[in-house]
């Protein structure tokens, strides 16, 4: 327990964080997903073994990166492969534990959108697209997914499937060819969501504190399921919240220098 | 047999209008100073191949380089949106562009069977999303032996590719280390090939770790200090950051963005210049 006060997105963070096993070997995505393992090899599980889609497998960044391909991530990896062989020996090839992904919607059985906001010749929203992401979620052995609550995010019906939850279309994950489990937990700033064994549906486990049940079905616009032991995830601790607050990325760069001395005809 | 050209020649020579070019590089070792170079000489109609655009293809797409953009991830990394990919799409500015989605196993299996000499790459992608719904070429066929339903598209086979390195030798062999991505692979599938170089020494090979791509596979080698900022080359400079984040600026509107590649790009001699107009006006 900490008396400190965070942002919900801190808790976000925190709480993904700890769903990390102490030997897991993860494949992150840019952005939050990045800060919760370089969070949770700082704190509960320092063997973690943290792969970024530019090929850099087992690395230990000492500053948290900007982009996927930083030069941190290359020069504390214990080994940099091409990317065929990262998405085809190491993700395909069933090597890789635990995939963190996040995006721009969800359904109720963990299907993501990453792709459009409307339709998808003519968008509202243009969004980045693919990625890694429908390899990622379909061939690591399970997915942890991080993404805000809300009506926008949370929908009855995703603007386009980038990638596949526990269903899809009615179809399981086995009739689609996808070994790995898919989505074992949905982590936003409210709490918790993990599908249900049965019938893969998310079902709201765990209210993070200070935030009412209620509160996460007014976020949600399909009828969100509670399960009948809501869970209450425990505060950030000081030293999380330390720890979390100093992952930011270098702006440094020798940039400046090298500019005028090329610019001077030296090198 | 590798040519020694100017950066200004080899593009001359090998981007012609209507071509398809992939200039590769993933997050590390990106080829702008090419990029700066086909924005000069105004080369338009081009199928730009990319695994991320970036801002090497954010720039060329909002000057009005490309017809079509084939594609795996189109965002500012770990800053946002690429707004001249976004407003290229969304409202034809400044005309309309075709896209050609993918992920990105789909991509590096498509290099990589470009480099092989395939017509097409078989791997497990794609299964249970939508891509299949809005790009004709990611079709399925079931193997030959167990039966189990595979996905195909075809190899990229581009008219050149381009990429920077480290080091070329005064032979024409080419060393890069740090992240690969899919550089090889893009060189090997490509009909023509340019590499940029940090410097040229007098020989090279992999006793250093990294890779070597032996000279008979390479069209052109340029000399390009600084040639991948705001990208990185290992062991030279850091990636911008900086840079990264201030192109949100820079780009969100078209005119702003217009006006400033004017004065930064098209109106420098070569990357050298517009570096250093950069560094005087405080954007590094």
């Amino acid at each position: 327990m900490s008396d400190r006060a965070y942002e919900p997105e801190e808790m976000m963070v925190v709480a993904a964080a700890r769903l990390l096993e102490p030997d897991d070997v993860v494949f992150i995505g840019i952005g939050l997903p990045s800060k919760a393992a370089n969070l949770a090899r700082r704190t509960h599980a320092p063997d973690l073994a943290m792969i970024y889609e530019s090929g850099t497998l087992d690395t230990r960044p000492t500053v948290l990166p900007l982009s996927i391909g930083d030069p941190e991530l290359s020069r504390t990896a214990r080994a940099v492969v091409a990317v065929p062989e990262m998405f085809n020996y190491w993700l395909q090839g069933g090597w890789i534990r635990t995939g963190f992904l996040g995006a721009a919607q969800i359904d109720r059985f963990g299907n993501l959108n990453s792709t459009v906001i409307g339709d998808y010749r003519r968008p509202k929203v243009r969004l980045p697209g693919a990625g890694g992401a429908p390899e990622i979620a379909g061939f690591c052995h399970r997915t942890l997914v991080l993404l805000r609550q809300n009506p926008r995010t949370f929908v009855e019906k995703l603007d386009f499937v980038t990638t596949v939850g526990t269903v899809c279309g009615g179809r399981s994950r086995q009739e689609l060819g996808l070994p790995g489990q898919g989505p074992q937990a949905v982590i936003t700033d409210l709490g918790i969501l993990a599908p249900d064994t049965g019938s893969g549906e998310l079902v709201l486990t765990h209210l993070h504190p200070g935030v009412s049940a209620e509160v996460a079905i007014e976020a949600t616009s399909w009828p969100l399921r509670v399960a009948a032991e809501l869970a209450r995830t425990e505060e950030p601790t000081a030293r999380e919240l330390d720890i979390l607050r100093s992952l930011v990325p270098s702006e440094e760069s020798n940039i400046a220098e090298l500019i005028a001395t090329v610019a001077r005809g030296g090198r | 047999m590798t040519e020694f050209l100017t950066l200004a020649e080899a593009v001359t020579r090998y981007v012609r209008p209507g071509c398809s070019v992939a200039a590769e590089g993933f997050t590390h070792l990106i080829p702008h100073a090419a990029g700066a170079e086909i924005i000069r000489q105004g080369i338009r109609h081009l199928t730009l191949i990319r695994m991320t655009p970036d801002i090497i293809y954010d720039q060329m797409i909002g000057m009005g380089c490309a017809d079509k953009l084939v594609f795996s991830w189109g965002g500012n990394p770990g800053v946002g949106s690429l707004f001249r990919l976004r407003d290229a799409y969304e409202n034809s500015v400044p005309h309309a562009i075709e896209f050609e989605e993918h992920s990105h196993a789909a991509m590096a299996n498509a290099y990589a069977a470009g480099a092989a000499g395939m017509p097409c790459a078989v791997f497990k992608g794609y299964r249970g999303t939508q891509y299949p719904e809005v790009n004709p070429n990611i079709r399925f066929i079931a193997c030959p032996f167990s039966g189990e339903e595979l996905t195909v598209i075809p190899a990229h086979r581009p008219d050149v590719a381009i990429i920077h390195a480290q080091r070329a030798d005064r032979h024409g062999n080419v060393w890069l280390t740090g992240i690969l991505g899919v550089q090889k692979e893009a060189v090997l599938a490509a009909a023509h090939s340019i590499v940029t170089v940090e410097e040229i020494i007098d020989g090279v090979d992999q006793s250093g770790g990294g890779t070597v791509i032996p000279h008979w596979a390479i069209d052109a080698v340029c000399a390009a200090p600084l040639g991948a900022f705001p990208s990185y080359t290992e062991g030279y400079y850091d990636r911008s950051n900086a840079f990264y984040q201030k192109w949100g600026e820079i780009s969100r509107e078209y005119d702003r963005f217009c006006e400033w590649m004017q004065h930064y790009v098209v109106s420098s001699v070569d990357f050298t210049h517009f570096l250093a107009r950069l560094k005087d006006d405080g954007y590094v």
